[in-house]
């Protein structure tokens, strides 16, 4: 008796039923101890898009709040006002968009992906998932216990002696969620490590795992200093120690340069993941072998590397001193050469390839369009003398959502496109799906383009009033975020409407070569029936349509692998 | 053979990797091939941790590292009230524990079980011994309100507050121009911030009208029986207060090394917590060469543990 | 299963086991040069040795953690990669501390020194985090 059908049921029967992650096993507890990557990446999607909705509820309020100067929605008043855009930040940050890609997709596909069975440490994987409800629990508990007003980045002084009382609650949850994210990091460099089966080199591995690789890399090595930064905060708000506190003697910078060392990688953490699904998308949807394999490869470890020696440039205008600014000016100006490499690459891969013009497609080619313009004013940021008058404006405001939504939440809703028929096994709506695209991206683009015009103009952001002059700028943004909330509500309504009367997925749907399309879909509950064998996963010469499986297969994958089983 | 999966119930039952029933070993996870990759594995994983761990006391360190270079003057004299003899034993004995930890280890893969487990009692003592070192430390320090920030500068006790506040207000109120309705309290407070501000000024009126011989360092023959003053944790009549030669912003000094111990404490407690689960699991038998992975792991982490002593020692103890 | 990870091993793998075994000599042999070693350090603080005293101290610390990491940890004989763990992870912290350093030492005159009537002030409002009153005491 083998190992893969020692894990098989008895009285499974036979069909397309029998093992199926989804179907394996029944019951609520089968699922809340889970120790399947996939289901806990499913837990995770649906926990982190239950979040993305009430963080998106509460940019809503703000934007409302905004379409005139001074008071808009009664009852709202300035302090109010400072919990929204808090809360909708430390959700949106912390809750969503840092385990969104990893935790969920990347839990989801990365062993598939890899060939493995499961993730390294597959309990550390269900407690990672905990300690993320944990977090968000604790977000819960401060808007119990007075909300909280400091913004997402908890700057000090202010943090440590605002009145309202939920900042404790809402650090230490940020704190837990620190170890999710750090544990998930864990896990996957350690199963790229050492999960990879035979054939499966480092330069086979498609783009997603090095990205991810990348990503753990930093979850690993910068989250631990937010945790104990977010320590500080707290034994310095509770025990007036006086270590960010001038009062005390204390240095209210250092807590600047400790957040930013974390939480510039922070926005890598967001963004390489985003960049690794991108590769995929781009490479299966226009059926063409990735250009540069090796140079996004790389990209994407200097970037992670990179990441760590620019913290300062979120601190131009803090009291940092003027040598370091200079030295941060220039090393923020050298991150953008690996990220501009990835853009050529994905350029040139969609050169002269059979582009399908399908929802993820759309959705990978937005992102190309949306982080160049991110990309490109972070450069503004960047640059000394710009920045002394962008610096907390809309400008920023606009710059961090064209990386942050623009990109990388748009690249995971593409994903979950791409990947939507693999985890749940039937089909969206092409047609729904384009439409929902189109109301997002244009809705994106009207909200957030405009904030640069906004932030140019010096409107500063956080702030409750502004002159009427403004109010042209502001009222256009409130419209486009009601279109692009139309829009994520349309894209929802269509993937559960997929659930019920979507097609049955085929278990290769759009041409893909890497291993999680070598699985039925969905995936049996140990992921493969045989060891899979390994080609280079961009090769799609060897891909065809098969009118019999109602989707592509594989001609023969293992052409130049090494022994087919063990 | 039936697959646990179907019975999720069993993998809430805990200790480690029995997931399956697997032909080879009942202790490889179903996702290892090997017992040896599974082992390599839980190293990397293991030292990622470490890794997590180093940089989360890296930002304590940093920090320190800041508040010792802008208050050089506070470290030095601040240090001299820790008591370099508890805390060099207390090195001692962590060292020694990790000692038997690494023992523990070898006989673990030798599976030699009753000598394992001995060495990991006489590390769960290293552990014990050291808290209790370290509980008398603190509560000298915490008794004597050589503590963090504002407490630092509470009297401790009612004589002290009367002999520090009452002449002190007497001498330096010329100095000082507060509030004209200063009650006590507040007279209290400008006179301590005399002491702290203005130790030039405050220093020789204090010295010659206030204190006793045994607030007074200042003379050079006197010095070290100062040192050995404060090491015996300042129980001079005032206290850290009355001592004319403390540097503006001395609570610092108390706060990073509450901040850094204390940490390095609940580690130890929590290293304390794992070592009693890998006796439990070697009394039970359940180590042995082909299984010792959970041993091999605790051991890292009691490793690290005593690794940041290391440095927390020379750091706060041993400033010149 | 041929991959990198039983790669390397297979040469002492002559079935005592998994991992390295430490002799009793390498085991004892490190513990006392630790604890000899501790006793130096505590010595050197009573020798004036002006700005180096930080540094030997530092030094004698980082021999220790040393060997603590070679020979009770296993990394001397332990795969490459964990060793490279360890290092990077020391060398971001030693990162972020040069960064902050270099950038304190600029900016530090600038700021106002610490102040106990802040102290005192924070003191007599009870609520942990309640507002510092004004700082009107600071010069
Ligand atoms: C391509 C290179 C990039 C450069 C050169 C860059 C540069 C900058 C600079 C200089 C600032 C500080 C602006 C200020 O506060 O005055 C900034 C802010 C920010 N950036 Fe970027 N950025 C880049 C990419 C990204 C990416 C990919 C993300 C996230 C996925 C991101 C997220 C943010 C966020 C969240 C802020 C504002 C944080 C806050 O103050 O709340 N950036 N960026
Ligand atoms: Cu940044």
């Amino acid at each position: 008796m083998t190992t893969l059908d020692a894990t098989r049921p008895h009285d499974a029967k036979p069909g397309p039923e029998v093992d199926n992650y989804l179907t394996f096993t029944r019951g609520f507890l089968s699922w809340a101890l889970t120790l399947d990557h996939k289901r806990i990446g499913l837990m995770y999607l649906v926990s982190v898009l239950g979040s993305f909705l009430v963080g998106g509820i509460f940019a809503l309020l703000v934007r409302t709040e905004l379409l005139t100067p001074g008071a808009t929605i009664p009852g709202v008043d300035e302090n109010l006002y400072n919990q929204f855009f808090t809360l909708h930040g430390a959700i949106m940050v912390f809750l969503v968009i840092i385990p969104s890609i990893p935790a969920a997709l990347g839990n989801f596909v990365l062993p598939i992906m890899l060939g493995a069975k499961d993730v390294a440490f597959p309990r550390l994987n269900l407690c990672s998932y905990y300690l993320w409800i944990m977090g968000a629990i604790c977000a819960v508990v401060s808007l119990t216990v007075g909300g909280f007003d400091t913004g997402w980045t908890f700057y000090t002084p202010y943090s440590t002696t605002t009145s309202t009382g939920g900042v404790i609650p809402v650090v230490t949850g940020v704190f837990i969620l620190g170890f999710s994210s750090i544990f998930t990091g864990m896990n996957f460099v350690v199963t790229i490590h050492k999960l990879r089966p035979p054939g499966m080199t480092w330069f086979r591995m498609p783009l997603l795992l090095w990205a991810l690789y990348a990503t753990a890399l930093i979850q690993v090595l910068a989250t631990p200093v937010l945790a104990i930064t977010l320590l500080m905060l707290i034994v310095e708000r509770v025990f007036l120690i006086g270590l960010f506190d001038p009062a005390m003697g204390g240095d209210p910078v250092l807590f600047q340069h400790f957040f930013w060392f974390y939480s510039h990688p922070a926005v890598y953490i967001m963004i390489l993941p985003a960049m690794g699904i991108i590769s995929e998308i781009i490479s299966v949807h226009a059926h063409r072998h990735i250009f540069g394999y090796r140079f996004i490869a790389f990209s994407s470890v200097a970037i992670a590397i990179f990441s760590f020696l620019v913290w300062g440039h979120h601190m131009f205008t803090s009291g940092q001193s003027p040598l370091m600014n200079t030295v941060f000016s220039l090393i923020t100006f050298s991150v953008a050469i690996p990220s501009a490499i990835k853009i050529f690459n994905w350029m040139a891969t969609l050169y002269r390839g059979s582009i399908s013009i399908n929802t993820p497609m759309l959705y990978g080619l937005g992102f190309i369009f949306l982080f160049t313009i991110g990309g490109l004013t972070g450069l503004h940021l960047g640059t000394l003398n710009t920045d002394i008058h962008l610096h907390d404006t809309y400008f920023v405001v606009a710059h961090f959502h064209y990386v942050m939504m623009g990109s990388a939440l748009i690249a995971m809703v593409g994903g979950l496109h791409h990947w939507w028929p693999k985890m749940v096994g039937r089909m969206y709506n092409e047609r729904h799906g384009i439409i929902g695209f189109a109301l997002v991206f244009i809705g994106f683009n009207v909200t957030f383009f405009t904030q640069f015009m906004l932030g140019s103009h010096g409107m500063p952001r956080r702030y409750y009033d502004y002159p009427s002059e403004f109010q042209i700028y502001h009222v256009i943004s409130t419209i486009g975020s009601y279109i692009m909330a139309a829009g994520f509500f349309w894209t929802l309504y269509l993937l559960v409407q997929s659930l019920f009367t979507g097609k049955i997925a085929p278990a290769n749907p759009w041409g893909g070569r890497s291993l999680e399309w070598q699985c039925s879909s969905p995936p049996p509950h140990d992921n493969f029936k045989t060891t899979p064998s390994v080609g280079d996963c961009y090769d799609f010469s060897v891909v065809r349509w098969s009118e019999e499986e109602g989707g592509y297969v594989v001609d023969r994958n293992d052409e130049d692998a090494s022994k087919p089983d063990h | 053979m039936t697959s646990i999966p179907a019975n999720p119930s069993d993998q809430a039952d805990d200790h480690g990797h029995d997931d399956h029933d697997h032909p080879h070993d009942p202790n490889l996870a179903h996702h290892f091939e090997s017992m040896e990759q599974q082992l390599d594995s839980g190293k990397l994983g293991m030292w990622l941790f470490l890794a997590t761990e180093v940089l989360f006391f890296g930002g304590l360190f940093a920090a320190y590292a800041v508040l010792r270079a802008r208050n050089p003057e506070v470290f030095s004299y601040a240090s001299h009230y820790l008591d370099t003899m508890m805390g060099g034993i207390n090195t001692c004995v962590l060292i020694l524990s990790s000692l038997t930890m690494a023992l523990a280890v070898r006989f673990a893969q030798q599976g030699r079980k009753t000598l394992l487990v001995i060495c990991l009692w006489l590390t769960m003592g290293g552990a014990v011994g050291f808290l209790v070192i370290k509980y008398f430390e603190y509560s000298h320090k915490i008794h004597d309100h050589l503590v963090w920030g504002g407490a630092f500068y509470e009297p401790v006790d009612e004589a002290q507050k009367a002999q520090l506040a009452t002449p002190l207000v007497a001498l330096d109120a010329p100095l000082v121009d507060g509030p004209k309705e200063a009650n006590a309290s507040e007279a209290r407070s400008i006179a301590l911030s005399q002491i702290v501000n203005q130790p030039e000024e405050a220093a020789s009126s204090i010295k010659t009208a206030v204190l006793g011989p045994a607030g007074l360092s200042a003379a050079p023959a006197a010095a070290e029986a100062a040192i050995e003053d404060k090491e015996s944790d300042g129980h001079s009549a005032a206290g850290h207060l009355g001592d004319p030669e403390m540097p503006v912003g001395t609570h610092l000094f108390f706060g990073i090394y509450f901040c850094m111990t204390g940490l390095h404490g609940v580690h130890v407690i929590i290293g304390m917590g794992v070592i009693g689960w890998l006796i439990w699991r070697s009394q039970r038998g359940d180590f042995g060469p082909k299984y010792f992975t959970p041993v091999d792991l605790g051991g890292l982490y009691w490793h690290i543990v005593d690794l940041i002593w290391i440095f927390l020692f020379p750091l706060f103890y041993l400033i010149h | 299963m041929s991959h990198e990870t039983t790669a390397q091993h297979d040469e002492h793998d002559d079935d005592h086991g998994l991992g390295h075994v430490v002799s009793y000599g390498v085991l004892f042999g490190t513990g006392s040069i630790l604890l000899v070693m501790t006793i130096i350090t505590v010595a050197v603080t009573y020798v004036d040795a002006g700005e180096m005293n930080m540094p030997i101290a530092l030094g004698i610390a980082g021999i220790k953690a040393t060997l603590v990491a070679l020979f009770f940890m296993h990394l001397y004989w332990d795969r490459p990669f964990n060793a490279l763990v360890l290092v990077a992870s020391i060398v971001f912290v030693v990162l972020l501390m040069i960064f902050v350093l270099m950038d304190s030492g600029q900016y530090a005159p600038s700021v106002i020194k610490g102040n106990a009537p802040g102290v005192q002030e924070v003191l007599s409002i009870d609520a942990p985090g309640a507002p510092i009153a004004e700082q009107s005491q600071i010069p």
